[in-house]
């Protein structure tokens, strides 16, 4: 627990223009034959900030997501990741890197408990071989338990003890997406992506996963880019926000400069014509 | 009340971990363990130790390798009876090129065979899933068989097309082959089974387990959580087909003696395959409960009309074993699809609540 809740990683008070860019995309564009999902996107995601993606149904949120963490690939446009430019590469390289994501609808390993859950997290980290695993005695089991403890703290910091032993499957709704969030950041990531981390809660329990976002964002100092769907949540966490309609960026900016776009305006209640 | 873990605290990871961090199971397992090497040995006579006991283990091993593929990894297979096979005829050209090596060493050996040839019919599992990964599997099993046949290397130019086992001693106790005792075998077969039970829990419960879960329960995210899929499945298909290889070693030569191709035909991997599923996808206790139910309960079935006094013709009463067996199969799949191990665990629940229903 102690491990967890100190105040280091706290931002400082530098302007949020001035942080570093973790995260750049280049005019982007990403088709499925003759479906255009993103055209000709750009944004940037800084060291440190809550990003948010918005945009009604359709608009090219998720397939954004997906091109970030490498599950698409863009057939236009260069995505720099800390500076270097990325080259193609395969979802499971993107975690190395330090990209970690929650799913819109849960995808949490239903067959195993909600521990085992979030030691999956630690899989990149976890080195022995499968001969210490075999014998299991030994290095594979000090791992496991060094592991233990930092998953430990994961728990103790969502507040799921209870629950540790549970199979995911048993658990409800809001649960597994808190265990969701558990999982993502045992990997210790540099960029976490929350798609949707609030459809389908109630009033408490978006509070709750809002509480949960903000201290991952401030303690770790984890940079989170989000979608979501609640207007309220999106404006009360997030630093900057881009709007997206039908693949294409119609406003980036804060919050409060974005909710004042015509453009956006037009996009979320329609214009007559 | 028996049952119960109330007042077992514990006071560190290494012990919450454990593999069976609950006393009452610490000693069930070491009254198994003990019924298994002393009680059995002691009591049984030739026919328990060579139709029940040799068989169940073996088959109980084939299951577990069948499960470590299907049940943890979630990669449907009916090639098994071939790699099983693979294990055997590996084990057989060994022994026969060197035939003053142990021969539990060459059992053991045989298995890195079939490991290399699962993980080469493993490949197509990273485009293909679920029951159509399982016909390509099928692949495997019918070109395996058809090496069994059409390569007389295999067999030593056997005029029988059959192998047969040479007689071999490990410390001076002769093990394989004819002339070995029932108590000689099935202390070997004991061995190596529990022996790579032991192993495989252990890699089960650590990373590499928690890999093969992952791709099972969900490929997408376990390939966004950084698993290699393709790496992760070729493991699982090696680790599946080493042990299944072994069992297939420890067949013919503790058990049969002599095998044909059609020792490992389709119908023996079909017979893994229920015994996994009868018993419990990804338990490893459920592979020993499929293997006991599918093995040793026709074999009881058959003596029972003898022994409460009906004459009933041998044939009738192997139809009868048929009609039995099928019909709690059937029972068993309704009362609970995910297997004795499940029907085991919700026994236990019911246990540690009691008197409660709740």
């Amino acid at each position: 627990m102690n491990a967890i809740v100190t105040n280091e990683g706290l931002p400082t008070s530098e302007p949020v223009t001035q942080r570093e860019v973790l995260l750049k995309v280049d005019n982007v564009s990403l088709s499925f034959g003759g479906v255009k999902a993103i055209t000709d996107i750009s944004l940037d995601i800084q060291k440190g900030e809550i990003r948010a993606i918005i945009g009604p149904n359709g608009a090219g949120k998720t397939s954004m997501l997906n091109v970030i963490n490498g599950f698409y690939h863009p057939q236009e446009g260069t995505i720099t990741w800390r500076g270097e430019e990325r080259r193609k590469m395969k979802p499971y390289e993107a975690a190395s890197q330090g990209i970690a994501r929650t799913f819109q609808n849960v995808a949490l390993f239903k067959g195993m408990t909600t521990l085992d859950n979030i030691m999956s997290g630690r899989s990149l980290k976890m080195k022995k071989n499968f001969f210490w695993q075999l014998l299991w005695r030994g290095p594979a089991e000090q791992e496991e338990i060094e592991h233990r403890r930092r998953v430990e703290d994961i728990i103790d910091f969502l507040e799921i003890q209870a629950i540790r032993k549970t199979p995911v499957g048993k658990l409800p709704y809001g649960l597994q997406k808190r265990v969701e969030l558990g999982r993502a950041l045992a990997m210790e990531p540099e960029l976490l992506l929350l798609d949707e981390p609030m459809a389908g809660m109630n009033l408490e329990e978006k509070e709750d996963m809002s509480r949960f976002i903000l201290d991952v964002n401030q303690e770790f100092g984890t940079t989170i880019a989000l979608i979501e769907h609640d207007m309220g949540v999106v404006m009360d966490l997030s630093d900057r926000v881009v709007v997206l309609d039908y693949g294409k960026k119609i406003a980036d900016g804060p919050p409060e400069e974005v909710q004042a776009s015509q453009a956006v305006i037009d996009a979320y209640l329609g214009v007559s014509h | 009340m028996f049952y119960r873990e109330a007042g077992q605290f514990k006071t560190s990871y290494q012990s919450d971990q454990a593999m069976f961090p609950i006393l009452q199971d610490r000693i069930g397992m070491a009254v198994i363990l003990a019924v298994a090497f002393i009680v059995v040995p002691l009591t049984a006579n030739d026919f328990f130790l060579t139709s029940i006991m040799i068989p169940f283990l073996v088959f109980s091993l084939a299951a577990i390798g069948l499960n470590v593929l299907t049940g943890f990894c979630g990669q449907l297979s009916l090639g098994t009876g071939a790699f099983m096979g693979v294990g055997a005829y590996a084990a057989y050209k060994l022994t026969t090129i060197f035939p003053d090596v142990n021969v539990v060493l060459f059992v053991l050996i045989s298995g890195f065979f079939s490991a290399g040839i699962g993980a080469i019919f493993g490949l197509p599992s990273l485009r293909i899933k679920g029951l159509y990964l399982a016909v390509t599997t099928l692949a495997a099993q019918f070109f395996l068989e058809w090496c069994f046949i059409r390569i007389p290397w295999l067999y030593n130019d056997n005029a029988s097309g059959a192998i047969e086992v040479p007689k071999r001693e490990m410390f001076g106790v002769i093990v394989s082959g004819a002339e070995a005792t029932p108590l000689a075998r099935y202390f070997v077969v004991l061995g190596i089974t529990v022996f790579i039970a032991f192993l495989i829990a252990n890699v089960l419960r650590g990373r590499i387990g928690r890999s093969w879960m992952m791709i099972r329960d969900m490929d997408i995210a376990a390939e966004l959580m950084g698993i290699r899929p393709l790496q992760t499945k070729l493991m699982a298909f090696a680790v599946s087909s080493y042990i299944c290889g072994v069992a297939g070693a420890m067949m013919v030569f503790f058990w049969l003696n002599a095998a044909e191709p059609s020792s490992y035909s389709i119908n023996l991997s079909f017979q893994i395959l229920f015994m996994v599923i009868l018993g419990g996808l990804g338990s490893l206790s459920g592979a020993f409960l499929g293997a006991a139910f599918i093995w040793i309960l026709p074999v009881m079935l058959k003596f029972i009309p003898s022994a409460i006094g009906l004459e009933i013709g041998a044939e009738t009463v192997e139809h009868l074993t048929f009609m039995v067996v099928g019909g709690l199969i059937i029972f068993f799949l309704i009362v609970e699809p995910h297997g004795f191990a499940r029907l085991w665990q919700i026994a236990k629940q019911k246990l540690r609540v009691w008197p409660f229903p709740y």
